[in-house]
C-alpha cells in the first residue's frame, strides 16, 4: 500500500475507523449524555469533508492498482453524501429522542452507510460497487427497522432488507456475467475490451442489464419502486429523510460511474432503455402521488417521479456531444433534489408526533400562518421539487431538459415538462393547506431540526439566484468521467 | 453588483426595498405596513418615469433597445445565460402601466384588506418585480423566470385573501398558466440550443429557423402566451380567477397579468417566427373575433357584475390579439394602446366593483338599482369609466378599439394578411363586438345605476366614496381622458419601434 493508495481513499477510511471508534465509545457514555454521540458524529461528518475538500485540489488519481479513483466526479460526490450525512444527524437528533429510539448505535451505522456512499462514488472496479453497495445497503436495513418494536418499522425494515438482497443478488450476477464476458472486472479494462473487439457483448449487454436492475432497485426507478412508499412510510422519518436523498444518489453514482466508465460502447443499445425507464418513473410516480393523503407516501412517490428525471440524464448517452452536459445535469439535479427532499422531510419530521399523529397532508393545515418561517421554507422546497423559481429545482430541470433536447430526445423533455405539471398539483396541495386553509398544527421546536431546514431552503433560493459556482463544479466534475 | 445599478435594474427590483423594510415590521402596524407599500411602489413608479423621461438615458424617436444592462450571468459549459434588461416602445408602455397601476392597487386595499397585511403587501411588491422584469428582460431564460415568477405571488393573493371558492380558483389559475408556460420552456430551450444564445435581440438577428420547425415553436410559445391573454377557449381560468380574487389583486391580474401575454406575442412570436406568424395570422386573426364576440354575449348573460367584467376582458383581449395579427402597423399600434386602455378601464371598473362590495357584500346585478341617486360620485366616475370601456369617442377606448379596426380592414385588403381567410369579414365582425360592448356595459349600468332603487340600495345606508377612493381613482380618469383626446404621445413612444418590428412582414 503506498501512500498514493492511502490517500484516494483517505477519507472513506477516515470516516469508517471514526465510525467504529464511536460505537466504542458509545458504549462508555452514559444514557444522559447520549447527545454527546450526535455531536461526535457530526464532527466526524465535518472532518471527513474538510479532508475531501482539501483533497479537491488534488489530480485524479487511481488507487489501489485501479480498484478506486479520486477524481472531481467523486469529490464532487462525497461532499453531496457528506452533506446528506450532516443534514441527517441534525434531523435525527431530536426525532430520535422525541420518539423514544435513542439508541447509540444509529449514528455509527449512518457513518458506515456515508462511507459506503462515499465509496460507491470512488469505485473503479464492478467488485467495490458490491462491496461499496453492501457498505452502504445493511446500515439502512438495520436504521430502517430501528424503531421496533414498531411493527410498521420492522416491517419496513425488513421488506427493504429482502428486496434489497434479491437487488443485490441482481448485481452479483451482473457482474459475473460482465466479468464473463471481458475477463475482467476493472471498468477501464471492460471499456478496454470491448473497444479492442474482444469482449462477447450480448453477454456484457445481458450484464449491464441486470446491473442496471439492481441500481434501479437502490434509485427506486419503476419498475423496481414497489418497497419504496412502504419502506419509506413505516422507517422512522429521520432514516427515512436520509435514505431518500443519501440511498438515491448514492444508486445514481454507481449508474454514473459503471455506465459512464465502462459501458459506453452499450450506450446504443442501453440508452433507449433508459429512456423509457426515465419516460415510466416520472409518469407512475406523479401520477401515483397525486392520490396520497399520506405525507409520507407523497414525498415517497414524489421521491420516486425525482428519480425519473435524474434518470433522464442517462437518456442521451448515444450522443458523445450531449453526454457531459446531460451527466453534469444529472450532478446538478441531484443537488436540487438532495436539498429539497431533505428539507421537505425536515418538515415533516417537525410536525409528526408520537403514534402516527401530524402525517396526514390535512395536519399541515395553517402551518404557513402559525409558523410562517417553516411554512415559507416548505413553500420554497415544494416550489423546488415542481421546478420553478427561484428555486434551484428550476435551473437544475431546465439542466435536463436541455441536454434531454440537445440528445435529440424531444419527446422525453416533453414528457418531463407535463410530468412537472402533473406534479404541481400534488405539490401545491401543500402549499395551499399550509397558507390557504384554517388550522393548528402542533409542531416541535428543535434548534438542529430547524437549522437544517433552513439552511436548505436558504440555499435553495440563493444559490438558484446565482448558479455560476456549481454549474461550474459540476461541469468539472464530470470532464474526469470520460 | 455593478448590474444592481442600472436604470432598469433599480426600476424592476427597487420594491425589493420595500420588501425589506416590511419585513422588520411587526404584523400589528397595519398602518406603517401599508404606508411602507404605497410609497415604495410609488418611488417605483417616480424612478420608471425619471428613468423613460427625465434621465435623458432613453431617446424616444429611436426603435432600438436602449438602457440596456447586459451581464453574463451563467456562462460554463456550454450555457450563454446573460442578465440582459431593456426597454423599446414595445415595452415601455406596459411597464409604465405596471409601476402606475401597482401603487393604485395598493391603495385600494387600505380598508378591503384588513387580514394578514403584511404577507399581502409582502406579494404585492414581489409580483410588481416579477411583472416589471417580464417587460424589460431580453434574455429567454431571465425572461421565463420573471414570467413563471409571477405565478407564486398571485396565486397566493387569490389564494389567501379571495372569495369563498379561492382555492379552486387559486390552483386552476395556477395550473392553467404553468401548463402553457412549460412547453414554451421547451421551446426556449430548443432556441437556445440552436441559436447558441438566449439573448433575444442576437436570435432575431439570426432568424434562421426552416419554417417548419418556427411553426412548432411558434406553436408552444403561443401556448404560453394564449392561456395568459386568454384567448378563447383557453380562457376559462379567467372568471374564476376574477372573481375569486381581491378587488387589488383583480386590478392588477387584469391591467397586467393579461398583458404578459399579448406582449410575449409582440416580443417573441412575431420577431422570432415571422413566417411561422404571417401564416398563423388568419387563425388567430379569427380566434380573437370569435373571443371578442364569445366574452361579449357572455358578459350579457352575467348576474355577477365582477364576472361581467371579467368576460368584458376576454372580448376587450380579442381586440388586442386581432391588432397584433394584423401584422400592420395600425393594427399593432392600436393594440400597444388597448393593452393600456384595457389596463386603464377595466383596472377601474373593477376598483369600482371592488367599493361598493366593500359595503355591500354582495355584486349582483339585480339587487342594486338608482345608486346614482344615492351614490353620484360613484356614478358619475362609474360612468365614465364605463363609456371608455365600451369606446365611445373622446375617451381612449375609441381611439385604441379605432386603430385596432382600422389595422384588421387594412389586413383584409389585398397584400394583407387577412385577404383570402374572409378578412373583411373578420373586421365587420368584429366591429359588431364594439355594438355588443355598448349594449352589455349600458345594460348593467342602467340595472344598478338607473331606475328605482333595488333590494340593496333600499335597505343599506349607502356612503358615496369617500377622498381616498376617489384619489385612487383619479390618475386613471386623467388618463382616459388624456388618451382619449390627444393620444399622439403615446403613439409617438411606440411608432419607431414598431416600424422595427414589421420590416420582416413589408410593414
Amino acid at each position: 500500500m503506498t501512500q498514493t493508495d492511502f490517500s484516494t481513499i483517505l477519507p472513506v477510511t477516515l470516516l469508517a475507523a471514526w465510525a467504529s471508534l464511536l460505537l466504542l465509545a458509545d458504549l462508555f457514555l452514559s444514557r444522559e449524555r447520549k447527545g454527546l454521540t450526535t455531536l461526535l458524529a457530526a464532527l466526524g461528518l465535518a472532518l471527513t469533508m474538510g479532508v475531501t475538500l482539501a483533497q479537491s485540489g488534488l489530480e485524479a488519481a487511481p488507487g489501489f492498482g485501479g480498484m478506486v479513483m479520486r477524481d472531481g466526479f467523486s469529490t464532487f460526490l462525497n461532499a453531496l453524501f457528506l452533506l446528506t450525512g450532516l443534514l441527517g444527524v441534525a434531523v435525527s437528533y431530536g426525532y430520535n429522542h422525541r420518539l423514544g429510539i435513542e439508541r447509540g448505535e444509529y449514528y455509527p451505522l449512518l457513518l458506515f452507510s456515508v462511507a459506503g456512499m462515499m465509496l460507491m462514488a470512488q469505485a473503479a472496479n464492478l467488485i467495490v460497487v458490491f462491496l461499496a453497495l453492501e457498505l452502504l445497503s445493511i446500515p439502512l436495513y438495520v436504521m430502517a427497522a430501528f424503531a421496533y418494536p414498531k411493527i410498521q418499522s420492522e416491517e419496513a425494515g425488513l421488506k427493504y432488507f429482502l428486496l434489497g438482497a434479491f437487488a443485490s443478488g441482481f448485481v452479483v450476477y451482473g457482474i459475473a456475467l460482465a466479468f464473463g464476458a471481458t475477463g475482467t472486472t476493472d471498468l477501464a479494462q471492460i471499456l478496454a475490451s470491448v473497444s479492442m473487439g474482444a469482449a462477447n457483448l450480448p453477454l456484457l449487454t445481458a450484464g449491464a442489464g441486470l446491473l442496471l436492475v439492481g441500481f434501479g432497485f437502490k434509485v427506486a426507478a419503476v419498475p423496481f419502486h414497489m418497497w419504496t412508499p412502504d419502506v419509506y412510510q413505516g422507517a422512522p422519518t429521520s432514516v427515512t429523510a436520509f435514505m431518500a436523498a443519501g440511498a438515491k444518489a448514492a444508486g445514481f453514482a454507481a449508474l454514473l460511474r459503471v455506465f459512464g466508465m465502462a459501458f459506453p460502447a452499450l450506450a446504443a443499445d442501453l440508452a433507449p432503455v433508459m429512456a423509457i425507464l426515465a419516460a415510466l418513473t416520472m409518469i407512475l410516480g406523479n401520477v401515483v402521488a397525486v392520490a396520497q393523503t399520506d405525507i409520507k407516501r407523497m414525498l415517497a412517490y414524489s421521491s420516486i417521479a425525482q428519480a425519473g428525471y435524474i434518470l433522464m440524464a442517462f437518456a442521451p448517452f448515444g450522443d458523445e456531444s450531449a453526454r457531459t452536459m446531460a451527466v453534469a445535469g444529472g450532478l446538478f439535479y441531484l443537488v436540487a433534489y438532495t436539498l429539497a427532499s431533505f428539507g421537505s422531510w425536515g418538515v415533516v419530521i417537525a410536525l409528526e408526533q408520537s403514534e402516527e399523529k401530524g402525517l396526514q397532508i390535512a395536519d399541515y393545515n395553517g402551518l404557513g400562518r402559525k409558523y410562517p418561517l417553516l411554512g415559507v421554507a416548505m413553500a420554497v422546497f415544494m416550489l423546488s421539487l415542481i421546478g420553478l423559481p427561484p428555486t434551484l429545482g428550476l435551473i437544475g430541470k431546465i439542466y435536463l431538459f436541455r441536454a434531454v433536447i440537445e440528445g435529440g430526445l424531444v419527446w422525453l423533455a416533453v414528457i418531463g415538462a407535463l410530468t412537472s405539471l402533473l406534479s404541481a398539483f400534488y405539490y401545491l396541495r401543500v402549499v395551499v393547506n399550509m397558507f390557504m386553509r384554517e388550522g393548528d398544527p402542533q409542531v416541535e421546536r428543535e434548534w438542529w431540526l430547524e437549522f437544517a431546514i433552513g439552511a436548505a431552503a436558504v440555499v435553495t433560493v440563493v444559490v438558484s439566484l446565482w448558479p455560476f459556482p456549481l454549474f461550474d463544479w459540476a461541469a468539472q466534475a464530470v470532464m474526469t468521467l470520460f | 453588483m455593478n448590474f444592481l445599478l442600472e436604470p432598469l435594474s433599480i426600476v424592476t427590483f427597487s420594491p425589493l426595498l420595500g420588501v425589506l423594510v416590511l419585513l422588520f415590521l411587526k404584523s400589528e402596524q397595519k398602518a406603517a405596513l401599508r404606508w411602507t407599500a404605497l410609497i415604495t411602489s410609488l418611488v417605483t413608479f417616480l424612478i420608471s418615469l425619471w428613468a423613460f423621461f427625465f434621465s435623458g438615458l432613453y431617446n424616444p424617436a429611436s426603435g432600438g433597445l436602449q438602457l440596456v444592462a447586459k451581464y453574463n450571468w451563467i456562462n460554463v459549459a456550454g450555457w450563454d445565460i446573460r442578465y440582459y434588461l431593456a426597454a423599446d416602445g414595445l415595452s415601455i408602455l406596459l411597464v409604465l402601466l405596471t409601476t402606475f397601476l401597482t401603487p393604485i392597487a395598493i391603495l385600494s386595499t387600505w380598508t378591503a384588506v384588513e387580514e394578514r397585511v403584511k404577507d399581502f403587501m409582502l406579494f404585492f411588491l414581489l409580483l410588481e418585480v416579477g411583472m416589471t422584469g417580464v417587460f424589460v428582460a431580453q434574455d429567454l431564460f431571465l425572461f421565463y423566470i420573471f414570467w413563471e415568477f409571477t405565478l407564486v405571488p398571485m396565486y397566493f393573493l387569490i389564494g389567501i385573501w379571495g372569495g369563498p371558492n379561492r382555492l379552486y380558483a387559486a390552483v386552476k389559475f395556477f395550473l392553467y398558466t404553468m401548463a402553457g408556460s412549460i412547453l414554451m420552456l421547451l421551446a426556449i430551450l430548443w432556441l437556445g440550443i440552436n441559436g447558441g444564445t438566449f439573448s433575444v435581440p442576437d436570435l432575431v438577428a439570426q432568424g434562421n429557423i426552416p419554417v417548419d420547425v418556427q411553426m412548432w415553436l411558434f406553436i408552444a410559445f403561443a401556448a404560453a402566451f394564449a392561456i395568459k391573454v386568454p384567448m378563447w377557449p383557453l380562457h376559462s381560468w379567467l372568471p374564476d380567477a376574477h372573481v375569486e380574487a381581491p378587488t387589488a389583486g383583480s386590478v392588477i391580474l387584469a391591467g397586467v397579468l393579461l398583458k404578459m401575454g399579448t406582449y410575449g406575442f409582440l416580443r417573441f412570436n412575431l420577431p422570432l417566427f415571422p413566417e411561422a406568424s404571417a401564416q398563423a395570422a388568419p387563425v388567430i386573426g379569427w380566434l380573437a373575433v370569435i373571443g371578442i364576440l364569445y366574452g361579449a354575449a357572455v358578459s350579457f348573460a352575467q348576474k355577477d357584475v365582477k364576472k361581467l367584467v371579467a368576460y368584458s376582458s376576454v372580448s376587450h383581449l380579442g381586440f388586442v390579439m386581432l391588432g397584433l395579427f394584423a401584422l400592420n402597423a395600425q393594427g399593432v399600434a392600436g393594440a400597444i394602446l388597448q393593452m393600456v386602455n384595457h389596463g386603464l378601464s377595466t383596472g377601474a371598473l373593477f376598483l369600482l366593483v371592488g367599493m361598493i362590495y366593500e359595503q355591500t357584500h354582495t355584486r349582483e346585478i339585480k339587487v342594486y338599482g338608482g345608486l346614482w341617486k344615492i351614490t353620484p360620485i360613484f356614478g358619475t366616475l362609474m360612468l365614465i369609466v364605463s363609456l371608455s370601456s365600451m369606446g365611445l369617442p373622446g375617451l381612449n377606448g375609441f381611439v385604441g378599439e379605432f386603430t385596432i379596426l382600422l389595422g384588421a380592414f387594412g389586413a383584409g385588403m389585398k397584400g394583407g394578411v387577412f385577404a383570402g381567410a374572409g378578412g373583411f369579414w373578420l373586421a365587420g365582425l368584429a366591429a359588431v363586438g364594439v355594438i355588443l360592448a355598448a349594449i352589455y356595459i349600458l345594460y348593467m349600468f342602467q340595472k344598478m345605476f338607473l331606475g328605482p332603487a333595488g333590494e340593496v340600495t333600499h335597505h343599506h345606508t349607502l356612503k358615496d366614496l369617500n377622498w381616498r377612493e376617489v384619489v385612487t381613482l383619479l390618475p386613471i380618469l386623467v388618463f382616459i381622458f388624456w388618451i382619449g383626446l390627444y393620444p399622439k404621445p403615446f403613439f409617438d413612444l411606440m411608432m419607431p419601434a414598431i416600424e422595427n418590428l414589421l420590416k420582416p412582414f413589408g410593414g
